[in-house]
């Protein structure tokens, strides 16, 4: 599902360096990537969903080589192929939990909004247990409710891939594994590949495979030698959370 | 283009008190400088028509606006008077006259329920083209004539009556208030006509206190205390002697007035000639006369406009100023919005919505907030437009 080879990122006047010689996630897979903070996890997740473009490198999504994408390529194919959910939710505060679902649609022209996806959005909004909750504004919803409709959100355009940046970092133990849990349904039911970046060591169970970030960069030269084989662990190798 | 709209509209539903005050600002600065317009291009067009249709005007020395208004709207204001011996000499204009000028006289100087009680002759109804719609012209003293909307807004028809304001309530030797028989109603003209009690010019000299009418003091003897001295040279009433406020069939023998009529002031004349000769030869004659003028009404009103028109450029740069300063005031309510707003559209960047279609998002909002504001001020100005007419006649007659 996603291929990177030679990956180098750089931020205009900055020190940091990102650097992946290798990684490979498979289709279907669930992934989370660990690190501490300032590591790259989420610039990682940017270079993947083709926010951001690499200095040099190749980052293969779907078969689609996003680097050799102009940018407007780029956005059509992230808002069609990748759903994305974040740690503040991100929700529009001046839409109802249903416009926040459509908002896809109402940003990019590459998506039409027809019936059938109207219909689509109540019926995951049910799925998620939301859907006596389609008027309300975010504001009127609890946290955990704001990241199922974030989670709404993200499959609303059916993508192969959803992107996560620490969705469950503003939520409760309770929640934290509820939405877990609903991610992982929803992904396995629709045969998506999930990456998710976290920083809590709690929630690792479930996940395929998880990728330490911060050993990934340190040995990022061992794991460009490792041919084939991503610089990550599986998930019963874990231990100590590294390596 | 859809979505952009929707949203914007979302949002802007969802503010809708930051949205109602921007909506006000771009109203408000727009709605002021067309109303004016409209008013002024009203009163323009109202005044000028009037005056064109008023070819001289004879009255006092001073402000020829004045006398203009006096005699096109009824204004008493400070116009002075002259004698009503001038109307026989505007008609002969000195004899020079190839046929008798139109004189019609004016008697522009007291009210009744706060409209202009207007003195004049059957003549000023021919003049303006005037017809009743009911009733009858008057024909008697005490008679009046209304004009459409006075009988309208006072509720009054033929058969009523309306009395006569006094002019200074602390000063009792004065006018004193006269009941007025109603005999006729004008149809409405759109003119300052419309807002005019009209009576012959006799009844506003009665009205001024030139005239009365009492009991028959002949058949009083001195005893009875109404009279203070009687002689073969004449009587002296006293002040228990009772004073007429209605003229009556029964107490109408007994009006008079004391002192010769051609000297019974009015406040002036409609002067209108056959021809531009006999028009040239009035203006000439006024013009070496001391205390008399000859002015035409449409000069005056031009004057007045270009002056008006000259104040309304002063006018017209302060609008654009405050028009310069609302647009920058709604720059910055943007910009600052933008900078709230700056995490939404980094959430909308991130799922895939372009920079342009962010820019199309702030764009649609102000295009719906103009598009709102000028469906407002299009209403307004709708408004003002139907109620100009009538707000330009009150300004003027009142």
């Amino acid at each position: 599902m996603i291929e990177i080879e030679q990956l180098r990122f750089r931020y205009p006047r900055s020190d940091f360096l990102l650097k992946i010689p290798e990684l490979t996630i498979n289709p279907c897979e669930k992934v989370a990537i660990v690190g501490p903070s300032g590591s790259g996890k989420t610039t990682l997740l940017n270079l993947i969903a083709g926010i951001e473009v690499p200095s040099s490198g190749k980052i293969v999504v779907d078969s689609h080589e996003l680097s050799q994408m102009p940018d407007a390529r780029r956005r059509d194919f992230r808002i069609a192929k990748i759903g994305m959910v974040f740690q503040q939710f991100e929700l529009v505060e001046y839409l109802d939990v249903r416009g926040n679902v459509l908002l896809p649609f109402a940003i990019n022209q590459s998506l039409k909004l027809t019936p059938a996806i109207r219909l689509k959005a109540n019926e995951i909004a049910e799925q998620l247990g939301l859907g006596a909750k389609l008027k309300r504004r975010s504001h009127e919803l609890s946290q955990g409710e704001q990241q199922r409709v974030a989670i709404c959100r993200a499959l609303i355009t059916n993508p192969k891939l959803i992107l996560a940046d620490e969705p469950t970092g503003n939520l409760d133990p309770a929640n934290k594994h509820l939405i877990l849990k609903m991610m992982f349904q929803q992904a396995a039911e629709r045969q998506q590949t999930l990456v998710v970046v976290t920083h809590d060591m709690g929630i690792l169970e479930g996940f395929d495979r998880v990728i330490d970030f911060e050993q990934f960069r340190i040995e990022s030269s061992v794991a460009k030698s490792r041919a084939g084989k991503p610089s990550s662990f599986d998930r019963g190798n874990t231990g100590g959370g590294t390596p | 283009m859809n979505g952009p709209i929707k949203l914007a509209w979302k949002y802007i539903i969802y503010h809708k008190y930051k949205s109602l005050i921007l909506v006000a600002c771009i109203f408000l600065t727009a709605l002021l400088p067309i109303a004016i317009k409209i008013l002024l291009s009203q009163f323009n067009q109202k005044i000028t028509v009037r005056a064109d249709s008023t070819p001289a005007v004879v009255g006092a020395k001073g402000s020829s606006l004045d006398l203009t208004l006096n005699a096109i709207y009824f204004k008493s204001g400070t116009v002075d008077t002259i004698a009503f011996s001038e109307v026989e000499r505007v008609r002969e204009n000195g004899a020079v006259a190839e046929t008798p000028v139109l004189a019609i006289p004016i008697h522009s100087m007291f009210t009744a329920r706060e409209f202009p009680v207007v003195g004049t002759s059957l003549d000023y109804f021919a003049f303006r083209g005037l017809s009743l719609q009911r009733g009858s012209q008057f024909t008697t003293l005490g008679d009046c004539v209304l004009g459409g909307k006075v009988a309208q807004e006072l509720a009054v028809d033929v058969g009523d009556y309306i009395i006569s304001d006094r002019d200074n309530v602390l000063n009792l030797a004065g006018d004193s208030p006269l009941r007025l028989n109603v005999v006729g109603v004008l149809g409405e003209s759109r003119t300052p006509d419309d807002l005019a009690v009209f009576v012959d010019v006799k009844t506003a000299w009665v009205i001024q206190g030139l005239g009365h009418g009492h009991q028959d003091l002949n058949q009083e003897s001195e005893e009875s205390g109404k009279l203070i001295s009687k002689s073969k040279d004449g009587i002296v009433a006293s002040k228990a002697v009772e004073s007429f406020i209605e003229i009556t069939p029964e107490n109408i023998e007994s009006f008079h007035f004391h002192g010769d009529i051609s000297d019974f002031p009015i406040t002036s004349i409609i002067a209108v000639s056959e021809t531009e000769k006999d028009d040239t030869v009035l203006e000439g004659r006024y013009a070496r006369d001391s205390s008399i003028q000859f002015t035409k009404p449409s000069d005056d009103v031009r004057e007045l406009m270009s002056l008006v028109f000259r104040v309304k450029q002063f006018f017209d740069a302060n609008a654009i100023l405050i028009a310069i300063s609302t647009g920058l005031l709604l720059f910055l309510v943007m910009l600052l919005s933008m900078r709230l707003r700056r995490r939404e559209m980094e959430t909308m960047f991130k799922l895939g919505c372009s920079r342009n279609t962010i820019v199309q998002l702030q764009f649609a909002e102000m295009l719906i907030i103009f598009g709102v504001a000028l469906v407002f001020v299009s209403v307004a100005i709708w408004g003002v437009t139907i109620i100009s007419g009538d707000i330009v006649e009150s300004i003027l007659v009142s």
